[in-house]
C-alpha cells in the first residue's frame, strides 16, 4: 500500500473522518472552522486543527480559498487525508504556506484512520500514535 | 495550529513495512518555465510557477501545456488571503499572459445600491476586484464568459475557473479546460500554462460512464427538463465524463449549458458528451473512444419529477423569484420579455445577467418590457451568493437546478423549480401555479 504525498509536512493531530462529502466553501465556517453545511451528517463538529480524513473533495471550485482563509485564521485541518489527488485543495494548502507559512499536509492513502484516534502525518508516512 | 503540529524529535523514524512513499511525477519544463520557477521573471510568477508545478506534480502531468486564454473564479471576495494572494502577484511583476476575463464578484457595481450586506466586506471585494484589475483582467464580472465575444473553439487550450463556465467550454464548445481552483486560476493566467493532464489531453475527455435518457417527446421540448437531467446525472456520476445517449437539436446552447450547471452542482461533472450534439460525439463511439463504460445508467421521467421534489423545498406560498444562474443569456431575455405581455409581478423578480448581454438587451428595447413587468436586473454578481434579495417571505422559484441546490444553504430560503413561463406566470398571480409542462 503506498502513500502519495501532495503536500509535504508534518502534522500530528485527532482525526475527523467524514462520514459525507463536504465543500469548504459554503460547509464551512472560515471564522471557526465549524461545518455549517445543513445537509452534512456532522454538523456543528470542528475540522480546527484536525486531521481530516475524505474520501475526495467536492462542489465549488472556491474551496481552495476557503482552505487559506481557514489555514490563515488559524482553525484550519492539521493535516488532510484523502482517498483521490484533489488539485483545488492542494491550491490551497500551498497558498497558505506561501503567504502565511502555515502548514497543512495532504497525503493520499487507502489507511482510513478512525475519528478520535491521534495519528501522525509525516511526509509519506501515516501512523497512529494512540487510540 | 501550533499545538497540533508536532516536530517533536522523538518520533518514531522507521517507516512501519505496510506503508511507504510513492515517487511523485517528474515535470519536464521548457527553459522558459525553468526561468519563471528560479526568479529570472519575478517573484510573483515565481510563485505562480511554483503553485503551478506542485498542482501538475499532484495531477501526474508530465509537462506544462500553453493556453490561450484563462477566466478567473478568484475575484469573487470570500476573506484577506484573495486579496494578500493577488496583491502578491502584482506587486511581484506578474500580469496576465493571455486574455483573461474575471467571473462575478460580491457587489453589483453597475447596481451598488442592491447590495444589502456588511459595508466593510463591500469594501473589501472592491478591492480585491481592483487588484485583479490592475494584474491586467477585463472586467466583466460574468459566469457565462462563453456568452461574451471571442469565445473559445475547439480544441483551444484554456483554463477557466466557475463550474458552469468549465463544463460549457468542454462539453459544448469543445474547448478544454480542467476544474481550475481559485487561485491556481490565476497562475495559469499570467504564466500562459496550464498542467498537461485530465480535460487537457485527448484520452482524459473520453466518455467513462453512460446515461440513457428515456422520456417522451413532450419532456425533451420543455426547457425545465434540462437542468434537472444534469441533477440527475451529476448525482450519478460524480466526477466521470458522462455520454448522455437520447438528446437531439431540441438540445440547444441554453439547455445544454441549464444541463451543465446542474450537473456541476450535484457532482463534480467538468464535460459531458450528448451523443449527436456536442461537438466531440457525432456518434457514441467517438464520445468513448470505443471503449465500454465503466458504469451505465438509464434516466426516466421518474427520475426528473424525482430530481425536481429533491430540490423543492418550499410551499405554494410565493415569496420572489430569481432567474439567470447562470447569468441569462440574450435569448432567454428575449424569451422572457415576449413572456411578459402586459402583465405585472406581485413578488420580487430578479433577472441575473451579464454587463455585456444587459447592453444588449438594452439596445433591442428588451429591458423596457421587463421593467414594465417589475424585473429588478442584476449584473456582476448572483443572488445566491451576496445579500440582494434580503428577507422573503414564502418561496423563492427558479428555473435554476444550481441556485435551487445553494440558495437554501446560503440564503436560509425555500426555493420552488419551474421553467421561465411557470415563473412569469407565478409572479403575475402572487402564488406558485405549475404543471403548464409535461405534468
Amino acid at each position: 500500500m503506498s502513500n502519495l504525498v501532495l503536500v509535504d509536512g508534518v502534522a500530528q493531530a485527532t482525526v475527523l473522518k467524514l462520514d459525507g462529502p463536504l465543500s469548504l466553501w459554503g460547509g464551512v465556517d472560515p471564522d471557526s472552522g465549524l461545518i455549517v453545511d445543513t445537509r452534512h451528517p456532522q454538523r456543528g463538529e470542528s475540522i480546527a486543527d484536525k486531521i481530516l480524513v475524505m474520501p475526495h473533495g467536492r462542489g465549488s471550485s472556491s474551496s481552495s480559498y476557503v482552505l487559506a482563509e481557514i489555514l490563515r485564521l488559524g482553525c484550519g485541518p492539521a493535516g488532510i487525508v484523502l482517498e483521490e489527488p484533489d488539485s483545488i485543495l492542494v491550491t490551497g494548502a500551498l497558498v497558505a504556506r506561501e503567504l502565511y507559512g502555515v502548514e497543512c499536509p495532504i497525503l493520499v492513502s487507502k489507511t482510513a484512520p478512525t475519528s478520535g484516534e491521534i495519528w501522525l502525518l509525516d511526509g509519506g508516512q501515516l501512523m497512529r500514535v494512540r487510540s | 495550529m501550533e499545538s497540533s503540529v508536532s516536530f517533536a524529535p522523538t518520533r518514531n523514524r522507521s517507516s512501519p513495512s505496510n506503508i511507504e512513499s510513492r515517487e511523485r511525477s517528474f515535470v519536464h519544463l521548457s527553459q522558459a518555465e525553468q526561468a519563471m520557477l528560479a526568479g529570472e521573471a519575478g517573484p510573483g510568477l515565481q510563485m505562480a510557477m511554483r503553485l503551478l508545478v506542485a498542482v501538475a506534480e499532484s495531477e501526474d502531468a508530465t509537462h506544462l501545456v500553453g493556453v490561450s486564454a484563462a477566466h478567473i473564479d478568484g475575484c469573487l471576495y470570500h476573506g484577506q488571503s484573495g486579496i494578500d494572494f493577488a496583491r502578491a502577484l502584482l506587486e511581484g511583476g506578474a500580469r496576465v499572459e493571455v486574455p483573461t476575463t474575471l467571473n462575478v464578484a460580491s457587489i453589483d457595481m453597475l447596481h451598488p445600491e442592491l447590495y444589502r450586506g456588511d459595508p466593510q466586506r463591500a469594501r473589501k471585494s472592491r478591492e480585491l476586484t481592483d487588484v485583479y484589475i490592475e494584474l491586467g483582467c477585463i472586467p466583466t464580472w460574468t459566469c457565462a464568459p462563453y456568452q461574451l465575444p471571442g469565445r473559445p473553439s475547439l480544441g483551444d487550450q484554456i483554463a477557466w475557473g466557475e463550474s458552469n463556465a468549465i463544463v460549457f467550454a468542454n462539453s459544448v464548445l469543445g474547448a478544454r479546460t480542467n476544474r481550475y481552483g481559485d487561485f491556481i486560476d490565476i497562475c495559469c493566467a499570467v504564466t500562459g500554462r496550464a498542467p498537461a493532464s485530465g480535460l487537457h489531453t485527448d484520452v482524459g475527455r473520453l466518455a467513462t460512464a453512460q446515461i440513457d435518457v428515456d422520456v417522451d417527446d413532450a419532456v425533451l421540448d420543455s426547457d425545465i427538463a434540462y437542468p434537472l437531467l444534469g441533477y440527475v446525472i451529476g448525482g450519478l456520476v460524480g466526477s466521470r465524463v458522462p455520454a448522455i445517449v437520447g438528446l437531439d437539436d431540441r438540445a440547444t446552447e441554453d439547455r445544454l449549458r441549464a444541463l451543465g450547471a446542474a450537473a456541476a452542482s450535484s457532482g463534480a461533472v467538468a464535460m459531458f458528451h450528448a451523443v449527436g450534439v456536442t461537438p466531440e460525439a457525432p456518434d457514441i463511439e467517438s464520445a468513448s473512444g470505443g471503449r465500454e463504460p465503466v458504469e451505465r445508467f438509464g434516466v426516466s421521467k421518474t427520475d426528473l419529477e424525482g430530481a425536481r421534489r429533491e430540490l423543492n423545498t418550499g410551499s405554494a406560498d410565493l415569496g420572489a423569484v430569481s432567474l439567470g444562474t447562470p447569468h441569462m443569456s440574450l435569448t432567454e431575455i428575449r424569451a422572457l420579455a415576449a413572456l411578459t405581455g402586459s402583465k405585472t409581478a406581485q413578488v420580487p423578480f430578479y433577472v441575473n445577467t451579464g454587463r455585456g448581454v444587459l447592453a444588449e438587451a438594452e439596445k433591442e428595447g428588451l429591458t423596457k418590457d421587463l421593467e414594465r413587468f417589475g424585473v429588478t436586473v442584476v449584473t456582476d454578481t448572483c443572488t445566491y451568493i451576496t445579500p440582494i434579495m434580503g428577507a422573503i417571505a414564502g418561496s423563492v422559484m427558479t428555473n435554476s437546478a444550481k441556485w435551487a441546490h445553494y440558495a437554501p444553504a446560503n440564503l436560509g430560503v425555500e426555493v420552488i423549480v419551474g421553467s421561465m413561463a411557470e415563473c412569469v406566470i407565478s409572479a403575475a398571480s402572487g402564488e406558485v401555479l405549475l404543471g403548464e409542462d409535461w405534468e
